[in-house]
């Protein structure tokens, strides 16, 4: 039985109102083309799949099929509107727990996978796609650089199952070496180790945080105020470049402005 | 040269640090680095978890030239905290490499080498590791619109997390047989998936999956090379001179699906069958 949340698979059909699924992917994709606003856009989600061919991904982690198939259903969008003017905005709806941790995933070059997705995502923004993520489950380590990350914009649902980081409690308290009481300790008072959505936030990553009434099970109003932001976004990134340099304002980012403006001064 | 002297000239690459590896790469005497260690940019994150830092980050960024071409190199050194990437080093890279394509967009033709030593995230600086990872990604698919990205995973730390995608979007990728490259680290999927699924500790079974030679034979990398710098160096120069790829292995979706699509999943995994279902059509 599957833990896993059906939140993305809800929010999926919320914004995709009952438009037609895009054929010819694995059934851990969701994906259909539908407008937001007055704007054709894609929306694209991960969904737990019991049935799935590999064992270590039916929870909704992006492994094999799920990053190639991510690649082939943005490379679609990229290709249908190579010589339209306007280019389709793309969704990624994030609610990923992890990328599939197995043998047949590392063996068979689940990186690879991972990376044909993200270069998908990247180039359809470099392409003139706005790409928005919205954040309504967890975003989680790998699954989230090939689902999500490459976004123009991150927009996050402002709810205690929202989450990003780069590796579970417990693996990440192994790894470090370090007691689960003792990685909580330090998460609490490290805002980037944290794992709560507000910490997140205060990275500047985040283009916006928005409240919900229900984020397992969208309201009408809770998809009214999520499509308005979604469409604001779009507009925001209308108005600027097609890089990722909105992220990098925060104080606690301010490391990385440094190092970007000492390697200026220094080319 | 006889055989003698050629013995003992020859260097090996891996027991060189980051440093010496840029230098070793660039063109005699144009080695130049940006943010030296006497700058002390450090992590502003780990002294405060008892971590000691390291003046450099545990990265180097060197500028210099490849054949008498600009080129930019972005080293990590696998012996601090295990090459893990978190704010500042990996500001660098992704620094380094957005300037390299601001460089190309103004007519220098600035090329990229990335010598990959990592774990990935370095987890003391979680999302910002994380965050900083993804600003690499999107400047190698940036760059490589323009210059071919190379990236050399040579050991022995091998190539992990996020930085395996990193990887897995460069233009020409180029191993030795004490490479590594794989997405989850061995000991992190033992503790998800079980010592069946995976035994961290059984050394040969992890190198016969996810080695150097392996992932050649399996065409998910373009060159493998002896442990020893002059072959590694003239092995990134037929790529360099080779340019950018007309299609890069991360654009191959469909061909990856179709591959995937034949395989019988069911039965655990082995080498042989990886080699089995990628051979063939190398493009």
């Amino acid at each position: 039985m599957s833990t896993h949340s059906p939140r993305g698979l809800h929010w999926f059909q919320a914004l995709s109102d009952g438009a037609a699924q895009v054929g010819g992917l694995p059934p851990s994709l969701k994906v259909a083309d539908a407008q937001l606003g007055e704007w054709p856009a894609r929306y694209l989600t991960v969904v737990a799949d019991p049935a799935n061919r590999f064992a270590r991904a039916r929870d909704g982690e992006v492994g094999l099929l799920e990053g190639w198939g991510l690649a082939h259903a943005v490379d679609q969008a990229i290709a249908a509107d190579r010589d339209q003017p306007h280019k389709r905005v793309l969704i990624a709806i994030v609610d990923v727990p992890s990328q599939a941790y197995g043998r047949r995933e590392e063996a068979l070059g689940i990186h690879q996978a991972l990376a044909g997705a993200a270069d998908s995502y990247a180039r359809a923004r470099l392409a003139g796609h706005p790409v928005i993520a919205l954040l309504v489950g967890k975003a989680m380590s790998g699954a989230f650089l090939a689902h999500g990350y490459q976004a123009n914009r991150l927009i996050a649902l402002r709810d205690d199952g929202v989450m990003v980081h780069a590796m579970g409690k417990a693996s990440a308290a192994r790894v470090t070496l370090r007691s689960l009481e003792e990685l909580e300790a330090l998460a609490a008072s490290v805002p980037p180790m944290a794992y709560d959505i507000d910490s997140y936030a205060s990275l500047g990553l985040l283009w916006q945080t928005l409240p919900v009434s229900n984020a397992e099970q969208p309201s009408p109003s809770d998809l009214g105020r999520v499509q308005e932001s979604l469409i604001e976004a779009v507009k925001d990134v209308q108005a600027s470049g097609r890089d990722l340099s909105s992220r990098l304002g925060a104080d606690n980012r301010s490391a990385s402005r440094q190092v970007r403006d000492l390697l200026r001064a220094q080319w | 040269m006889t055989d003698t002297a050629r013995l003992l000239s020859k260097q090996s690459f891996v027991e060189l640090g980051a440093r010496q590896r840029a230098k070793a790469l660039l063109d005699d005497g144009t080695f130049r680095e940006l943010i030296d260690p006497f700058e002390r940019l450090m992590s502003p994150w780990l002294a405060r978890q008892g971590v000691v830092p390291q003046a450099d980050d545990g990265v180097v960024i060197a500028k210099g030239l490849i054949e008498g071409q600009p080129a930019v190199i972005a080293a990590i050194e696998g012996a601090f905290q295990g090459g893990s990437l978190g704010e500042v080093g990996g500001a660098k890279i992704a620094g380094a490499l957005e300037l390299a394509a601001e460089d190309n967009r103004k007519g220098i033709p600035t090329r990229a080498v990335l010598l990959l030593e990592t774990g990935g995230v370095r987890l003391q600086e979680a999302n910002l590791g994380l965050a900083a990872i993804a600003e690499i990604h999107a400047a190698i698919v940036d760059l490589r619109q323009y210059q071919p990205v190379i990236g050399v995973v040579a050991g022995s730390v091998g190539c992990f997390g996020g930085m395996s995608i990193a990887a897995g979007l460069c233009s020409y990728l180029l191993v030795t047989r004490e490479a590594r490259l794989g997405l989850n680290g061995p000991q992190v999927i033992e503790q998800e998936a079980g010592i069946d699924e995976y035994d961290s500790r059984d050394r040969p079974f992890i190198w016969s999956l996810t080695g150097g030679e392996q992932r050649f034979a399996s065409h998910l990398v373009d060159g493998y090379a002896a442990d020893e710098v002059t072959q590694i160096r003239e092995k990134i120069h037929e790529f360099l001179r080779q340019g950018v790829p007309p299609v890069h292995r991360s654009q191959q979706a469909e061909r990856f699906l179709q591959r995937l699509g034949a395989l019988d999943a069911a039965p655990q995994i082995d080498p042989a069958t990886v080699r089995r279902l990628y051979q063939g059509d190398r493009s």
